[in-house]
C-alpha cells in the first residue's frame, strides 16, 4: 500500500491538513474524511455539479479534482457561505423563492450560482441558465432557482 | 389506488371535522384560513441551503465498513457457481455475502407505492439466485474497511455464468419463440390458463359498454401504436444507506427512502427479522419520483453489517443505479378512438404492452385504468399486458403507468379534433369526466377539476398568443387517481406551548411546511411555533410511504385530526382551570373561551398558558392520530405548449409552458407550483430525450448523465403555472394531491405541438433529433 500523501490547504477560510491517497478526489477527502457532506455526489463524473465547490476562485466538481490538488489552495464548500448566523443573499433568496425541493442538488447550485455572480453581477436569464446548465435539478424544473439567482442578484447590486 | 377514486364521494370520518365547539379545523376549501394558502419558509429550509442537511450518504458511525456489490456482465445467464474465497480471504475484509445468505421466500404479492412486490422475486431482485437476469443484477457484496479494498475483494469473486439468450423488447418477448426469463411463469388473467410458460406474466381486461357498437356509431375512426422508452426516475441523490447491526439481534437502519416503515417490513422478511427489532430512520431524501419505494441495497448492507458485526455503509454510483434500479417501464401501445363528427367520443379501445423488467409487476394496470380517465365515453375496451423481459425491474414513477398510456390516447384524440377541424382544446371540454361521470376504470367520479382546468387553459393568454411562423403549440390533459392510506402522526406540547409534530412520511418536496400549515390553521397557532420531523419506525405506528401524491392528503389528514385530539384535551384542561364542563369551553383562535354567557365569565387561555400549567391538569398533552385516509381526490391537469423545431439539426426548443392543475387547495401553494414545473420538466425529458440505449448484448450504453441527458437549465423556459381550486370533499381544508399527474400531459402535448409545427405525428418516444430529421427528410 502506498503511503498517504500529506496535504496542507484553507478550506472555508480556515488552514486544514488531512492524509489522503492518491486516488482519492477533493470529494472523497471532504466528506468521508473531513465530514464535510454538504458537498453531494450524484455521479462521480462531472455531469451533475452537486459537488461544486470553489477552488482558487474556479468553480469546479470535487469529484473531478484529485484531493493532492488542493495542496496550497483555497477552497470554498456549502459550509463556508454563510457567516455566522447570517446566511449569503443566494440561500435566502433561495429560501424565499422555494427553490428547492429535495434540496440536494441545492448546495452544488448555490455554490455554482456565487461563482457566477461574482463574476457577473447582472446576469440575464440566459446568462444564469447557460452557467447553471451544470448544475442538474430534478425537482424543480429549474424555474423558481432562475428566479431565486436573480433576485439575489439584484439585491446583492443593492 | 384502485378504488380510491370512487371514494372521492365517500365521506370520510376526518370529514365530521373538528371536535365538537370547536370553531378551528375542518373548514372546506373556499372558508377563509388563515395559514392555509400561504407561502411561508419551509421549516427545512436552512439545513437544506447550508448542507447541514443529512442525506443518506451523509450518515457517518464509527467503526463503519464500506459496502459494493459484484453485478452481473450478462443480460441473462444461469449462474453455476460463486467462489468467494479469495475474497473473503484478503486482508480488510469483513464480510462477503452472496444468495446463499438469503432464505428463499415464497410467492406473495404486498403493496409497495403504487406498486405490488413479491417477496419471492424480491429475494431474487436484491441478489440474483438461479439466474442474472440483466446487466447489473447483483451477484454478491462484500463489505471492507475502505473502498479501495471492497473493490478488489470484488475482484476477486470468481462467479461461473452461463451465457443465455436474452429479450429485451416487449414485443419480441411476447413472441412464442422467445427466451423465457422464467421458465415457470404461467400468464395470469387467461382462462383456462395457458399450459405453456411464456414472458407474459399477467393480462387484464377493462371493459365498459360495448365498443364493437360504439365504433359503428362512430364517423371517423383512428387507429395508431406508440412506442416509449424506459426512462429513470433520475433523482440526484444515489441510493445510499447505512446498516447497523447488534449481537443481540436488533438493527438500526438509515437510509434515504420513501418509506422508512415500508422498508422495515420488507428488510425484516428479507433478513428474517421481527419488525420490531429493525429501526429504520428516514434520512433527508434526495429526490425519489417513486423510484426510493423498494429496497436494493438495505438487506445487503443489514445481512453484512449482521455477518461482519460492523456498521456498513453502502451508496450506489450513478452507473448502478442505471443498471439496476427502476425505471419506469418502455411500452408498445395501439389506440383507437371513435368519434361523431361533432367531436363527440363514442368508444376508445386500447392494448397496452408494458416492460416489468426481470420481475412481473409493471403499472400496466394503472396504464389500463388511466387512458381514457379523464373522457365520458360510453364504451370502452382496454386490454393490457404485464411482459417480463431482461431489464432491471420497473419501480413506480411518477403516476406510474399513466403517463405512456395517456400520451397515446391524448395523441389521437388530437389528430381527431385535427381531422374534424375542431379546436382541440373544446373538443377536450365536449368530452371531459365530470362529477358524476362514470369513468372508463369503474368508479363514478366525485367532484373533479378537469373541466375547470380545460377553461382556465382557454382563457389563459399562452391560448391565444400569436405564434411564429414554423412553431407550433399543443395541449393535453391528464389524470391521476391519488391515493390516502395508512398513516399516523403526533403533536407534542412542549410546556412553552410550542408544538412538536411527528410525521412518518418523509419529506421529499416541502411536506413538513405543508403539515405544519395544517396543523397551524386547525390548532390556531402561529406555524413558526411548530415545528416538524420525520419520526422512525420506533416513533411512530405505521405509515405508508410518501408516494401517490398522498403525503399532504393523507399525512395532512393526521396532523389535523391529531390537532383536533390536542383541542378536544385543551378544552378538558381548560375546563378543569375553571372548573366548568368541557362542552362549555371553545377552542377559537389558538385559545380556550367560555363558549357563552351561561357558562361563566373567564380569561382565555392560551395554548402556552395551559401547556405550562399541564402538570397540574393532569400531565403532558399529545395529540394522536392514525388513520387509513380515504378519499383522496383525482387530479387532472392540462399543458399548454410551444415549441420550435431547428430543421437543421432536429432539435425541439420549449419556447412557453403552461401548467395548469386542480389542487383541490393549494396548502403551500410555492410547492404546488414547483410539483407543476418540476413534473412538466421532468416529461419535456421524457418527450424529447432521454432513453435506455442497449447494445445487441443487452447492455446498456448509457449508464451516466452525460449520455442519458436529463433536462438541464438551458434546455427550458420559465414554467408558468395556474392552480385551480376544486376543493376535495373529503379532506377538511379540501386538499387533492399534486406531485403526480404534472408528468401526464407534456409528452403528448408537446408531441401534438411537434404536430402543429412541422404536420407530422410522431408516435415514439423519445422525439430526439435524429428521429426528427429522418421524418424531415422522408416529407422532403
Amino acid at each position: 500500500m502506498m503511503a498517504k500523501s500529506h496535504i496542507t490547504t484553507v478550506i472555508n477560510g480556515d488552514p486544514t491538513e488531512f492524509l489522503c491517497e492518491t486516488e482519492q478526489t477533493l470529494l472523497d477527502v471532504l466528506r468521508d474524511e473531513l465530514h464535510l457532506t454538504g458537498s453531494k455526489e450524484g455521479c462521480a463524473s462531472g455531469d451533475c455539479g452537486a459537488c461544486s465547490v470553489i477552488v482558487d476562485g474556479r468553480l469546479v466538481c470535487a469529484c473531478l479534482v484529485l484531493a493532492v490538488e488542493a495542496q496550497d489552495k483555497t477552497v470554498e464548500t456549502i459550509e463556508g457561505m454563510a457567516s455566522g448566523e447570517r446566511l449569503h443573499p443566494l440561500q435566502t433568496k433561495f429560501l424565499e423563492h422555494a427553490a428547492l425541493q429535495c434540496g440536494v442538488c441545492t448546495p452544488g447550485f448555490l455554490i455554482a450560482a456565487k461563482s457566477l455572480l461574482e463574476r457577473n453581477p447582472d446576469p440575464t436569464e440566459s446568462e444564469v441558465r447557460y452557467w447553471l446548465a451544470g448544475n442538474l435539478c430534478r425537482c424543480t424544473g429549474y424555474d423558481k432557482i432562475v428566479r431565486a439567482v436573480l433576485d439575489a442578484a439584484a439585491d446583492m447590486r443593492g | 389506488m384502485k378504488g380510491e377514486a370512487d371514494s372521492a364521494v365517500d365521506r370520510s370520518k376526518a370529514k365530521d371535522g373538528p371536535a365538537g365547539g370547536s370553531e378551528t379545523g375542518g373548514e372546506k376549501g373556499d372558508t377563509p384560513t388563515r395559514w392555509i394558502g400561504t407561502r411561508p419558509v419551509r421549516p427545512d429550509g436552512v439545513d437544506k441551503v447550508t448542507g447541514r442537511a443529512r442525506f443518506g450518504a451523509d450518515v457517518h458511525l464509527p467503526n463503519m465498513l464500506v459496502g459494493k456489490v459484484l453485478r452481473s456482465p450478462h443480460a441473462h445467464a444461469r449462474i453455476r457457481s460463486i467462489d468467494a474465497s479469495a475474497a473473503s480471504a484478503l486482508p480488510g475484509v469483513k464480510a462477503v455475502i452472496t444468495r446463499d445468505d438469503f432464505e428463499d421466500r415464497p410467492s406473495e404479492f404486498v403493496p409497495a407505492g403504487e406498486m405490488l412486490v413479491n417477496y419471492r422475486d424480491m429475494v431474487r431482485n436484491v441478489m440474483a439466485r438461479e439466474k442474472a437476469l440483466y446487466e447489473g443484477h447483483a451477484v454478491a457484496a462484500v463489505a471492507a474497511v475502505n473502498e479501495r479494498i471492497a473493490r478488489q475483494a470484488l475482484s476477486m469473486i470468481r462467479v461461473a455464468y452461463e451465457p443465455l439468450a436474452h429479450v429485451i423488447d416487449v414485443d419480441e418477448a411476447m413472441a412464442p419463440d422467445a427466451p423465457l426469463v422464467h421458465e415457470d411463469l404461467i400468464t395470469a388473467g387467461v382462462e383456462p390458463p395457458p399450459t405453456a410458460p411464456s414472458n407474459i406474466a399477467k393480462r387484464i381486461e377493462f371493459v365498459h359498454g360495448d365498443v364493437s357498437k360504439g365504433f359503428a356509431a362512430a364517423d371517423i375512426v383512428v387507429e395508431r401504436s406508440f412506442r416509449t422508452c424506459p426512462v429513470h426516475q433520475g433523482y440526484i441523490e444515489p441510493h445510499a444507506c447505512v446498516a447497523s447491526f447488534s449481537e443481540d439481534g436488533q438493527a438500526d437502519l438509515w437510509c434515504s427512502t420513501q418509506g422508512h416503515f415500508v422498508v422495515r417490513g420488507h428488510c425484516a422478511k428479507l433478513l428474517g427479522m421481527e419488525v420490531s427489532k429493525l429501526r429504520v430512520i428516514a434520512s433527508e431524501i434526495g429526490g425519489g419520483f417513486g423510484g426510493k419505494t423498494v429496497v436494493y441495497l438495505e438487506p445487503l448492507a443489514l445481512m453484512l453489517s449482521r455477518k461482519s458485526g460492523h456498521p456498513v455503509k453502502m451508496a450506489m454510483t450513478r452507473e448502478e443505479i442505471f443498471r439496476a434500479t427502476g425505471p419506469a417501464p418502455g411500452t408498445h401501445i395501439r389506440v383507437k378512438v371513435g368519434m361523431r363528427n361533432d367531436g363527440r367520443i363514442v368508444a376508445g379501445e386500447a392494448e397496452l404492452k408494458y416492460q416489468a423488467g426481470a420481475f412481473q409487476g409493471s403499472p400496466v394496470q394503472a396504464g389500463c385504468m388511466c387512458a381514457f380517465a379523464p373522457y365520458d365515453i360510453e364504451h370502452v375496451k382496454v386490454i393490457g399486458h404485464d411482459v417480463v423481459v431482461n431489464r432491471p425491474k420497473a419501480a413506480a414513477y411518477r403516476a406510474p403507468g399513466a403517463p405512456q398510456s395517456e400520451f397515446a390516447v391524448e395523441s389521437v384524440i388530437d389528430e381527431m379534433a385535427r381531422k374534424i377541424g375542431m379546436d382541440p382544446l373544446q373538443l377536450r371540454l365536449a368530452n371531459a369526466a365530470k362529477e358524476g361521470v362514470k369513468a372508463a376504470y369503474g368508479p363514478t367520479f366525485g367532484p373533479i377539476g378537469l373541466v375547470e382546468t380545460l377553461e382556465a387553459a382557454r382563457d389563459h393568454p399562452h391560448y391565444r398568443a400569436p405564434l411564429a411562423p414554423g412553431q407550433g403549440r399543443g395541449i393535453a390533459s391528464g389524470f391521476w387517481f391519488n391515493i390516502g392510506g395508512q398513516t399516523c402522526a403526533t403533536l407534542n406540547l412542549g410546556e412553552d406551548g410550542t408544538v412538536a409534530l411527528v410525521a412518518g412520511t418523509p419529506d421529499i418536496g416541502g411536506s413538513r411546511a405543508s403539515l405544519c400549515l395544517q396543523a397551524a390553521e386547525t390548532l390556531g397557532v402561529d406555524a413558526t411555533r411548530i415545528r416538524p420531523r420525520i419520526g422512525d419506525t420506533a416513533t411512530l405506528g405505521y405509515t405508508f410511504l410518501t408516494g401517490g401524491s398522498r403525503t399532504t392528503f393523507a399525512s395532512g389528514m393526521a396532523v389535523i385530526e391529531a390537532a383536533n385530539d390536542m383541542i378536544r384535551q385543551l378544552r378538558k384542561r381548560a375546563a378543569m382551570i375553571w372548573d366548568i364542563d368541557a362542552d362549555a369551553v371553545r377552542w377559537v383562535d389558538g385559545e380556550a373561551r367560555p363558549a357563552g354567557a351561561n357558562a361563566g365569565e373567564f380569561t382565555p387561555l392560551s395554548l402556552a398558558e395551559i401547556a405550562g400549567s399541564a402538570g397540574k391538569t393532569g400531565g403532558p398533552i399529545v395529540g394522536r392520530a392514525q388513520i387509513n385516509a380515504q378519499g383522496a381526490g383525482p387530479g387532472f391537469g392540462t399543458h399548454l405548449v410551444d415549441v420550435d423545431v431547428d430543421r437543421e439539426t432536429g432539435r425541439v426548443s420549449i419556447l412557453r409552458y403552461t401548467v395548469i392543475q386542480d389542487a383541490g387547495r393549494a396548502v403551500h401553494p410555492d410547492y404546488v407550483e414547483g410539483q407543476l414545473q418540476g413534473g412538466a420538466v421532468q416529461g419535456i425529458g421524457w418527450a424529447l430525450n432521454e432513453e435506455y440505449i442497449y447494445d445487441d448484448r443487452g447492455r446498456l450504453q448509457n449508464p451516466g448523465f452525460l449520455d442519458y441527458r436529463i433536462p438541464v437549465c438551458s434546455d427550458v423556459p420559465m414554467i408558468d403555472t395556474v392552480i385551480v381550486e376544486v376543493p376535495n370533499p373529503s379532506h377538511p381544508y379540501g386538499v387533492r394531491g399534486v406531485g403526480e399527474t404534472p408528468i401526464v400531459p407534456p409528452m403528448a402535448a408537446i408531441a401534438n405541438a411537434i404536430n402543429d409545427a412541422l404536420g407530422i405525428r410522431f408516435t415514439d418516444l423519445p422525439i430526439s433529433p435524429p428521429k426528427v430529421l429522418k421524418s424531415l427528410r422522408e416529407i422532403g
